[in-house]
């Protein structure tokens, strides 16, 4: 059983993952693979301030300020040198590569007998479970906060942007400036899962990235799924499915390993898993007809 | 209110596929004039019209509206002044957004975007007050997304939501080119409605000449980038039906 509970404090830990690939994906119709290296980035700025014994007040802000920047990057040569998303986001994640590296000056971090966020805060004596109230905590403050930013007028204006954009600039609305914003945003989110994970598995790696926007792509997969299936037009409701979609596919991972899968292809069973829901809709049709 | 002044447009200068879309158009259009631009395909019309909403700029001479000049203002800029509607209804709205969302960019098109939510129930019924003079019934289905309207709906919605916000010149791009005849109707007649109430200055660009010669207090026609005929209000109305299928022979 515990382990099904470490895959759910995972699933946890992804979902501000899962809300970023969420914003620029579905929000601003932006396929953004920056994702890879700005979640480095976070883990590792996150390791790096930990063992300089910087306090949670700093560590928090630049974790995010770090991603936020990542994105924008990638914003700005997407919008300002016409550049396509996808060629943008892997420039910028293949920089941040050289970055995370000498930011942390080697490889591997470990973040052992350093206090985490996990070890600051205490709310009931179970390890494991006092995670749990903490990132739930953390969890629900972040879905909070951008349910209310998608509600307000800037976050219909956000919403539009990706909708229909010549709409939205004869709206008065400065669009490619509205996209830097939104990729700062989706990469900051995914920063704050680095800065989780690294936490929560006591180390900051500099290849914990590497094919982690899948993590975050077959989330929000499975949340769009179940948001057309149920004709979902809630923008609460939405967000709440992307969270559980990050739980489910960090259960299903953790299902598959329990079963006996080899972890070495661990890998190819995401990448199928990710298949078979995107192709589910699909697959059911054709029986359909 | 508007004034072009010898504005010249060309695209993929120097190549083979060159083409002269504006070749030097001047234009004064007073307060409160409707406008109409007939012509054929390729005659330059609706690059005029994205030169004034500033979807793009010009190469050569100037643009101003309300006495400003706005030749090197962006499009999202001129909102202030400018609404749009577009021949394709999908581009004046946004599908995925409910009618409510969409109405509420629309009024506060020339105001900054914050971040607080404006949408409250004061806002909600003075929506549904607005939508309620279409006839359509559509004021009880403001929370549905706008996707899940049809064309003429979305042309219509999208008329009421450029007087949303104040506004002083109104842009139709062949706002009735994609709708059957009974919405294209309702459309027109809402868009000539809107013009006479609110005063707005308006260009319409259209291919249908009975809406040519029914509508606007003025026509001008153009060609290969210029204006070939231009006709005031009086020798408008003198205008036969006719005489504006014979421009075109």
């Amino acid at each position: 059983m515990d382990f099904y509970l470490t895959a759910l404090l995972q699933g946890l830990c992804f979902s501000a993952l899962a809300l970023g690939i969420y914003i620029s994906m579905k929000i601003f119709n932006i396929p953004d693979i920056t994702t890879d290296g700005s979640y480095t980035l976070g883990g590792v700025v996150t390791g790096i301030l930990l063992t300089h014994h910087q306090s949670p007040y700093i560590i928090l802000p630049a974790v995010i300020i770090a991603g936020g920047i990542a994105g924008a990057l990638t914003g700005l040569i997407h919008t300002k040198l016409k550049i396509n998303a996808l060629l943008a986001g892997i420039l910028v994640m293949t920089a941040l590569y050289s970055v995370n590296l000498t930011i942390m000056g080697r490889s591997n971090l470990p973040l052992i007998s350093v206090s985490s966020l996990f070890s600051l805060i205490h709310i009931v004596t179970d390890p494991n479970q006092n995670s749990f109230w903490i990132l739930a905590v953390f969890v629900m403050v972040i879905t909070f906060l951008i349910g209310y930013l998608l509600k307000t007028d800037f976050g219909i204006a956000m919403r539009a942007t990706g909708n229909s954009e010549s709409m939205i600039r004869a709206l008065g609305v400065n669009t490619d400036r509205m996209k830097i914003t939104g990729l700062a945003l989706a990469n900051a989110l995914t920063a704050l899962s680095g800065y989780l994970i690294v936490q929560f598995q006591g180390f900051a790696d500099i290849s914990m990235g590497i094919g982690i926007v899948i993590v975050g792509l077959g989330s929000v997969i499975i949340a769009e799924t179940l948001i057309n299936w149920f004709k979902i037009t809630s923008v609460w409701l939405s967000l709440v499915l992307v969270l559980a979609g990050a739980v489910v596919f960090q259960l299903v991972l953790a299902f598959t390993l329990a079963i006996g899968v080899d972890a070495n292809l661990l890998k190819i069973v995401t990448a199928g898993f990710v298949l078979l829901i995107v192709s589910l809709p699909r697959l059911s049709l054709l029986k359909a007809s | 209110m508007i004034a072009v002044n010898d504005v010249h447009k060309v695209f993929n200068k120097g190549k083979a596929n060159q083409v002269n879309a504006v070749n030097g158009i001047t234009l004064n259009i007073t307060d409160s004039e409707f406008l109409v631009i007939v012509g054929s395909n390729g005659s330059g019309k609706t690059t005029l019209l994205n030169l004034v909403a500033g979807s793009v700029f010009p190469d050569a001479g100037n643009i101003s509206i309300d006495n400003t000049d706005v030749s090197k203002l962006h499009d999202y800029k001129r909102s202030q002044w400018i609404a749009r509607v577009f021949q394709n209804p999908m581009s004046g709205t946004a599908s995925d957004l409910s009618i409510l969302d969409n109405f509420r960019l629309a009024a506060i098109r020339t105001k900054t975007k914050g971040l607080s939510i404006g949408i409250n129930d004061k806002f909600k019924q003075r929506v549904r007050e607005k939508i309620a003079t279409l006839g359509m019934g559509l004021e009880t289905k403001i929370d549905q997304p706008m996707g899940t309207l049809s064309g003429g709906q979305r042309q219509a919605l999208t008329l009421l939501m450029s007087v949303m916000d104040s506004c002083k010149v109104l842009l139709l791009d062949e706002p009735t080119a994609a709708l059957d005849p009974r919405s294209a109707d309702v459309v027109m007649r809402t868009a000539d409605k809107l013009i006479t109430d609110f005063k707005l200055t308006a260009i319409l660009i259209t291919h249908n000449l009975k809406d040519a010669y029914n509508y606007g207090t003025r026509v001008i026609q153009m060609s290969e980038g210029l204006v070939l005929r231009d006709l005031n209000n009086k020798q408008k109305s003198d205008l036969k039906q006719n005489d504006l299928f014979d421009w075109f022979s």
